[in-house]
Order: structure tokens, then C-alpha cells, then sequence
């Protein structure tokens, strides 16, 4: 779904932009999100009132963690973008075996907060996925206007310009590091939530989303958060009419090697303006 | 007149709108001692740049020992003798001093190696620190294995950025004798900013400014020249 | 004169073993000298020539399967297939090596990360003829050469062996050479590199296609030795691995993998007989080493004054 896989994307996309690293845990924390949600799920009786706490609990949670993780670890390696990489997948191998031995093997289905209500008889599936989208649109734009109008937005857009005349101003860029790489995270934990009443949670499911945010970062152009939307909504709608022509896995063999080529042809993305 | 070794003709090289180099002519007679000044920022090192390779023109020709050789990559420029030593020294800093020679020196494939390496760095005088890593060495020194390993790989025009920053007095005394022996066997092209060392080596003077060719000729021209002495060897003497 | 004996020493200890192991250890460690000619190749990729790849599983199946291949629906024995197989490797690593390496750095890193994956697919999608992911047993007249048959536990280790020797001492020939310097020099400076006269392109497309060679061989005896190919050794992990062992044994350092690979394997073993911790065990072990120790064990010895033992 292009809402959901936006939401994954821009945050894949702020941290990278900001922090100039590349997360490969993104796709673990999108299961931690999606994982806890079913927790929450389990923990709060009625759905709709349970859909609304793992909401505001799932992101929270999962920046936290994220936000630990930056202190913790990417901050001691001076965020040398190699070193980083290689430390963002021991987080990820941390992340699933945590999901899997709190949480077990088994993929689990959380009930959607509202399924039956909105199922109007001329849509063909339920109402409940166009929730996600209008819900996945409103906290893009949420996060744009934040990018874009608040202070904080500035002081994250200063940070990523240039790290060290923006600790000569003043700027904690620790705390900004930190924020930003919570926030991406979390963004990745709201797209999850939303997704598990469709797709079930499981400890091996951020393979996917991590991949195709990857793709669409990549194509947007790495960094650029206008690029990486366009793609978001480009690619999912394009992934089902090339499924439709190829089988799936066909789809993704050629949209793993476009990713290559463009990155190896036109490393500033195909929206990217040329540096 | 001399047979020309290098010719650059036009040659432009843009950032944006800053026009680093903006169409200049440079001519190089074998076997001489070229001199490039100008102030900072007049575009010196990225003319050089366009001549070793480094970076490509966005217009203009450059010929080498009669050859076009605007569009050859950097590295086989090398291999047809333009050698290079970096203003910003950019020395192998986590090997020691004998491997960055020995990088240099085996490029011509000589039979005995470390022998060659010690007659390189006994040229610049390092051959007493050949094991030694040349991260720990002192500055003055990395710029001295700097020029050695340029110097190694013998090449037929040798371009040196500032070479003779952060030397002490007394090893600029050893310098110039060491490129006075190098003509006419090798060209040099040599960026200075050190009035003394250039009018005591040079044969002959390019003055750059805002990427412009200034004036050139014989040292003697070039002190007297008014426009020179403006922007310049005035301003820059009186600063000093 | 240290290196060359300290080499010498190591391959006679392993040797040695072959005559004391116990049958369960003795065939770990056939396992582990396989696994370590993969390293070793990664480590003159990473360790010497300063090339981050996150797609080493392709090179070490396209060995795999190369040999594979040719066994089950060519009929081949095991020594043309072994052959064509570790040249497969080489090949696959030209090849992709050609577009990945106009990249440096991270942008290497995912795009040698992509290739993998889109091999890994490939292999799923021809599942007809690959075996998808259940992969294939290699049929057994394939797993004999020259009479022989390297499946078996005693031929089995001493072919490891033999692979892994001549693997190691054309590792120490490769690092004492002058091309080995100039393999080093693209690591610690690429630019001045170029300002010598060395093409980097074509300095690291032959180091790239030099470690597929090891991957390859790795993937093409590995297949042979344990008489089963599939496509789980093109997976993410299987590129991770090698990264892992090179890391902790020290990277840049001829034993490097070899150390890496025998405490990596032991440390996973040991872990998952009392617990189902692999996956942390793993990913702990790499934080521990990007964090306090990134030279490795052998490149921190190394740092300490055993620069002549260990090149
Ligand atoms: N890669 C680049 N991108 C943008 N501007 C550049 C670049 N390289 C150089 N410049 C600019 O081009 C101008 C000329 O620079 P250059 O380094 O050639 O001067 P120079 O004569 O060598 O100066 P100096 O004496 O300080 O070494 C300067 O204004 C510099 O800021
Ligand atoms: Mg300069």
C-alpha cells in the first residue's frame, strides 16, 4: 500500500537526510511497532479503544528504543556512515530475536478497530484501508508542516546542512540526532499499527518494508523527503500493476536491481536535482 | 625558442558562478622552471588540477609532449610523466615511509625495490625513517615525502603545489637545490607563494588572478610589471 | 621469514588435528577451513582493499550453484563442476562488480546488497531447476573426483584443508607482493592512488573478482563437501557472515578469518545447544566489535608489535 509504505519511507528518509546514515534496522522497528500493537491489542479488551492506545503507546515505545540505540550506539561510532551500517544490522539481528523469544515464531492477526462500521456495500473491501490512508496522509502532512514550520524542524533542517556550524549556533546535536532518529523510527511504528489489522505481525516481517523503503528512498533520491513521497506513491501504485504483468517475486528481482542501477547511474535518485 | 613539452589552451573551469579558471593559455618549455602565483583563492590549484587530470575543463585543450590529452583520465597522464604532489598533503598516512615510496618507485618496475626506495627517500632525506609510519611522522617531513614520492616516479613535468609550505628556513635551502638539479631532465611547474624561493628557481612567471592569466614572462618582467605589483606583489608584501 | 612460519605452523596444527579431532569437531572444522577460504576472500575485498560489500552470498552461490548445477542435470563429477563452479565466482564478481564499483562507500554497501537479493530472488524464481528454497542434495556420483570421495569424513577435511592452504599461502604471496601494496594504498587513498599512475577501477574490479574467486571455490566445495546446494546460502545472512568473522578475527590480517570463523562458529554453536539465541548472539557480536574492538582480535595483536607474524 503506497500510504503506509510512504510513512515507512520518509521516516527511512529523515534519518538518512538528517544524520546522512543509512538504517538498516528501519524494517525491525516497523516490526516492533507492529508486534506491540498486537501486545497492546491483547492487553486492552475492546478493538477500537485498543487500536487507539497502540497508536500513541507503539511510536513512543519504538522511538524510545530507537532513541536509545542512537545514544547508546551510533553516537560512540561518530556516526561514520560504515561502522553505522554494520551496527544498525547487529540492532536489527537484536530486534527480531527479541520479537522472537518474547513473542514467538507465529504470525498474529490483530482485529481491525472497526472493520464492520465503514463496509460500504460499493466498496469492494472494507473501509478500513481507506481509513489508513486518509489517517497515513494526515500524519505526512503532520510531519512536513513540523519540517517545514516548527522550530524544531528548522533546527533538524540546520543540523543536516552542516553539523558543525550548527553546534557552533548553539545547537544540541546530540538531542537532534537522537530526536531525528526517534522519529524515524516512530514513523515506521505508526505505519505499522496501521498495517496489522491487514497484514498479521510477525518477527521476520520488516524484511519487506525495509526493502522497499530502500527502493523508494533510493529512487526519490537519499535524503530528499519531496523525492522519497513522490516515489512512496509511485511505486505502490505501479507494485500492483507490475504484479499484475509479472509474478511477484519477478517484481522484485527487477525492482532490487533498478534500485542498484539507479544508485549506480543516478546516485542523486530520479527526482534528486543534480548536485 | 624551446621545444614546448605542455600546451593548455582556453581553459575554463566553473564552480556555479565562480569562474575559478575562466579561458587560460599556459605554455611550458622543456626543461625549464615555471613559476605560478598569484593570491589565494586565484585559482592556481584548480588550474593545475585541469593539467594533472584531476578535475575535466569545461572548455578548452590541453597538449602534452604533442598529444591531446584533454580527455585522459589522471592516472594515465601519470603514466606518461606529469607527476603531481598535492598542496594539501595527501600521503598514505597508515603505512610506512617505505611503502609510500615503494608505491611510487615500483611504478617503474625497478629489479631491486628497497634499493630504489632508499636512493628516493635519500633525495628528499628520509632514509633514515624509511620504517616508520608516515602518519606519525612531523609535518615537515610528510611534505618532504610528499614531494619524494613525486620525485620517484620520475616523471618528465613535475607539478608542485606550495610545496615549500611549512618547511623551516633551513630546509628550503635544501629544496631549492634539489629542484635546481631536477632541469633540464624534468619540467617543473611550481605554485609558490614564498617571492624569494620563486624569483631565486623560476626561469620564467605566470601570474594567476581570479582565474585569469595576470601577465607573464622572464622574473624581471614580472617585478616591474604595474598590474602585477597591484593586485599582488604589492598587496601581498605590504601585508606581510 | 615470521609470517611464513607462523602460516606453516598454523596449517601443520590443522593438519595435526586431523589425527586427534573427535567426529564431531573434526567435521566442524572442515566446515570452518571452507567457511574461512569465503572470509578470507571477503577480507581481501574489505580488509585489504577497502571495499564495504554487503553481497558476498551472491559469490559465494554462484560457486555453489555453478558446481551444483552441472552435477544434477549435467551429470559432471566433482572436479570440472568444483573448477567451474570457483570460476563462477570470479565471473559473478566481475560482472556485478563492473556496475557496483563505479560506487564507493555506503552506496556500495546497498547496491552490492541489492544484487545479492535480486540473486537470491532469481534463484527462488528458476525454483524449477534450482530447487527454490528447499535447494538439492548433490547427487552422489558428483560428490566424487579422481576416485575419491570428498563427502566422506576423511577425504572431506584434508580437501578442506588442501583448499584452505593453498587459499591462505596465495593470501600471504598476494599481501608480500607489490600488487598487494598497491591493493593497500586503494584502502588508506584512493585519490593519491590515482596520482601515482594506478587505475582504481581496474585495480579494484581485479581484487573484486580475485575474492569471488575464494567465494566461489568456498560455495563450490562447500556444496560438494556436504553434499547439499540451495538457495538459503544466497540469503542476507550468508553475506553478513563473512563480515562477522573478518571483523572479529581482524580485518586485513591473513589469519584474520580463519580466528574469526572458528570462534564465530564455536561462539553460535555453544549458544544455540543451550539456548535459541542466535540471532542476538550475532547481532551482540557485531556491535561488540563495530563499538571496542574494530580492528578485530588479530589487528589489535597486530597493532601491538606483531606486525612482522602477521601481514
Ligand atoms: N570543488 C570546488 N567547488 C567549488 N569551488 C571551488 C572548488 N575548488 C575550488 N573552488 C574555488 O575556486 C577558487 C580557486 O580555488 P583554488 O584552490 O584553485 O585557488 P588557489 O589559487 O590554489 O588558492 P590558494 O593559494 O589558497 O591555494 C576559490 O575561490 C575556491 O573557493
Ligand atoms: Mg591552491
Amino acid at each position: 500500500m503506497a500510504a503506509v509504505l510512504a510513512l515507512t519511507a520518509v521516516g527511512l528518509s529523515l534519518t538518512f537526510g538528517v544524520m546522512r546514515v543509512v538504517n538498516v534496522a528501519h524494517g525491525e522497528f516497523f516490526m516492533l511497532g507492529a508486534v506491540l500493537a498486537w501486545v497492546v491489542a491483547q492487553a486492552v479488551p475492546s478493538a477500537p479503544l485498543g487500536f487507539v492506545a497502540a497508536l500513541i503507546l507503539c511510536p513512543l515505545v519504538v522511538g524510545a528504543v530507537a532513541a536509545l540505540a542512537d545514544t547508546a550506539i551510533l553516537k560512540r561510532l561518530n556516526y561514520d556512515p560504515e561502522a553505522t551500517i554494520v551496527a544498525t544490522i547487529g540492532i536489527s539481528y537484536i530486534l527480531q530475536q527479541g520479537a522472537l523469544s518474547f513473542f514467538g515464531p507465529d504470525a498474529r492477526a490483530v482485529e481491525a478497530p472497526f472493520s464492520l462500521r465503514l463496509q460500504f456495500p460499493w466498496f469492494g473491501y472494507s473501509g478500513y484501508k481507506l481509513f489508513v490512508v486518509v489517517a497515513a496522509g494526515l500524519v505526512l502532512l503532520a510531519v512536513w508542516l513540523f519540517m517545514t514550520r516548527s522550530r524544531a524542524g528548522l533546527v533538524m533542517r540546520a543540523t543536516q546542512v552542516d553539523r558543525n556550524t550548527a553546534r557552533a549556533f548553539g545547537i544540541n546535536v546530540d538531542r537532534v540526532y537522537a530526536g531525528t532518529f526517534a522519529l524515524g523510527a516512530a514513523l515506521a511504528a505508526v505505519a505499522a499499527v496501521l498495517i496489522v489489522p491487514i497484514q498479521q505481525a510477525h518477527y521476520l516481517m520488516g524484511h519487506d518494508p525495509l526493502l522497499l523503503s530502500f527502493i523508494v528512498v533510493i529512487i526519490g533520491g537519499l535524503g530528499s523527503i519531496r523525492g522519497t513521497l513522490i516515489a512512496a506513491l509511485l511505486i505502490g501504485l505501479s507494485d500492483g500493476i507490475i504484479s499484475m504483468f509479472f509474478t511477484p517475486t519477478l517484481a522484485k528481482i527487477v525492482a532490487t536491481l533498478a534500485v542498484a542501477l539507479v544508485l549506480v547511474f543516478r546516485p542523486q535518485g530520479l527526482f534528486g536535482a543534480r548536485a | 625558442m624551446a621545444s614546448m613539452i605542455l600546451q593548455a589552451e582556453g581553459l575554463k573551469r566553473h564552480f556555479g558562478g565562480l569562474k575559478a579558471v575562466d579561458g587560460v593559455d599556459l605554455a611550458l618549455n622543456a626543461g625549464e622552471i615555471h613559476a605560478l602565483i598569484g593570491p589565494n583563492g586565484a585559482g592556481k590549484t584548480t588550474l593545475v588540477s585541469l593539467l594533472s587530470g584531476r578535475q575535466v575543463p569545461d572548455a578548452g585543450t590541453i597538449r602534452f609532449d604533442g598529444a591531446d590529452i584533454t580527455r585522459l583520465p589522471a592516472h594515465e597522464r601519470v603514466r606518461r610523466g606529469i607527476g603531481y604532489t598535492f598542496q594539501i598533503t595527501a600521503i598514505y598516512a597508515g603505512l610506512s615511509v617505505f611503502d609510500n615510496l615503494a608505491l611510487a618507485v615500483q611504478r617503474g618496475h625497478p629489479r631491486d625495490l628497497s634499493g630504489a626506495v632508499t636512493e628516493a627517500a635519500a633525495r628528499v632525506g628520509l632514509e633514515a625513517l624509511l620504517p616508520q609510519i608516515a602518519g606519525t611522522l612531523s609535518y615537515g617531513h610528510q611534505r618532504l615525502l610528499e614531494i619524494g614520492m613525486g620525485l620517484a616516479l620520475h616523471p618528465r613535468l613535475l607539478i608542485l603545489d606550495e610545496p615549500t609550505q611549512g618547511f623551516a628556513a633551513g630546509e628550503i635551502e635544501g629544496f631549492m637545490a634539489l629542484v635546481r638539479g631536477l632541469v633540464p631532465a624534468t619540467t617543473v611547474l611550481l605554485i609558490e607563494h614564498n617571492m624569494d624561493v620563486v624569483m631565486a628557481l623560476a626561469e620564467r612567471i605566470t601570474v594567476l588572478d581570479q582565474g585569469r592569466v595576470l601577465a607573464s614572462g622572464l622574473p624581471a618582467e614580472i617585478r616591474a610589471n604595474r598590474a602585477v605589483q597591484d593586485a599582488y606583489l604589492g598587496g601581498s608584501h605590504a601585508g606581510d | 621469514m615470521r609470517a611464513l612460519s607462523l602460516h606453516l605452523a598454523v596449517l601443520a596444527l590443522l593438519l595435526g588435528l586431523h589425527f586427534v579431532l573427535p567426529a564431531y569437531h573434526h567435521a566442524n572444522l572442515a566446515r570452518i577451513m571452507v567457511l574461512a577460504v569465503f572470509a578470507m576472500g571477503y577480507n581481501i575485498a574489505f580488509g585489504y582493499t577497502g571495499l564495504l560489500s554487503l553481497g558476498h552470498a551472491l559469490l559465494l552461490s554462484a560457486g555453489m550453484f555453478g558446481a551444483g548445477l552441472l552435477i544434477q542435470h549435467f551429470g559432471l563429477t566433482a572436479a570440472p563442476a568444483l573448477l567451474i563452479g570457483t570460476l563462477a565466482g570470479a565471473a559473478m564478481a566481475a560482472v556485478t562488480g563492473l556496475l557496483a564499483l563505479r560506487t564507493t562507500g555506503v552506496s556500495l554497501m546497498i547496491v552490492t546488497l541489492m544484487f545479492a537479493q535480486a540473486g537470491y530472488l532469481t534463484l527462488l524464481y528458476f525454483g524449477a531447476v534450482t530447487g527454490g528454497d528447499e535447494g538439492f542434495p548433490v547427487p552422489a556420483a558428483g560428490r566424487v573426483a579422481f576416485g575419491l570421495n570428498l563427502a566422506a569424513e576423511g577425504p572431506r577435511y584434508l580437501v578442506a584443508l588442501g583448499l584452505f592452504a593453498v587459499a591462505l599461502m596465495g593470501n600471504l604471496a598476494l599481501v608480500r607482493s607489490r600488487f598487494g601494496r598497491v591493493m593497500v594504498a586503494m584502502r588508506e587513498n584512493e585519490e593519491r592512488s590515482r596520482m601515482l599512475g594506478y587505475n582504481p577501477f581496474a585495480v579494484k574490479l581485479g581484487l573484486m573478482a580475485l575474492s569471488g574467486l575464494y567465494a566461489g571455490a568456498a560455495g563450490a566445495f562447500y556444496g560438494v563437501m556436504f553434499g547439499y546446494v540451495g538457495a538459503t546460502f544466497a540469503t542476507i545472512p550468508y553475506s553478513i557472515l563473512p563480515l562477522l568473522y573478518v571483523l572479529l578475527g581482524g580485518a586485513g590480517v591473513t589469519l584474520g578469518p580463519l580466528l574469526g570463523a572458528v570462534l564465530m562458529f564455536y561462539l553460535i554453536d555453544l549458544a544455540s545447544s543451550h539456548t535459541t539465541v542466535q540471532l542476538a548472539v550475532t547481532g551482540g557480536a557485531l556491535l561488540v566489535l563495530v563499538l571496542f574492538a574494530p580492528k578485530g582480535i588479530l589487528g589489535s595483536l597486530r597493532e601491538r608489535g606483531l606486525a612482522s607474524w602477521l601481514p
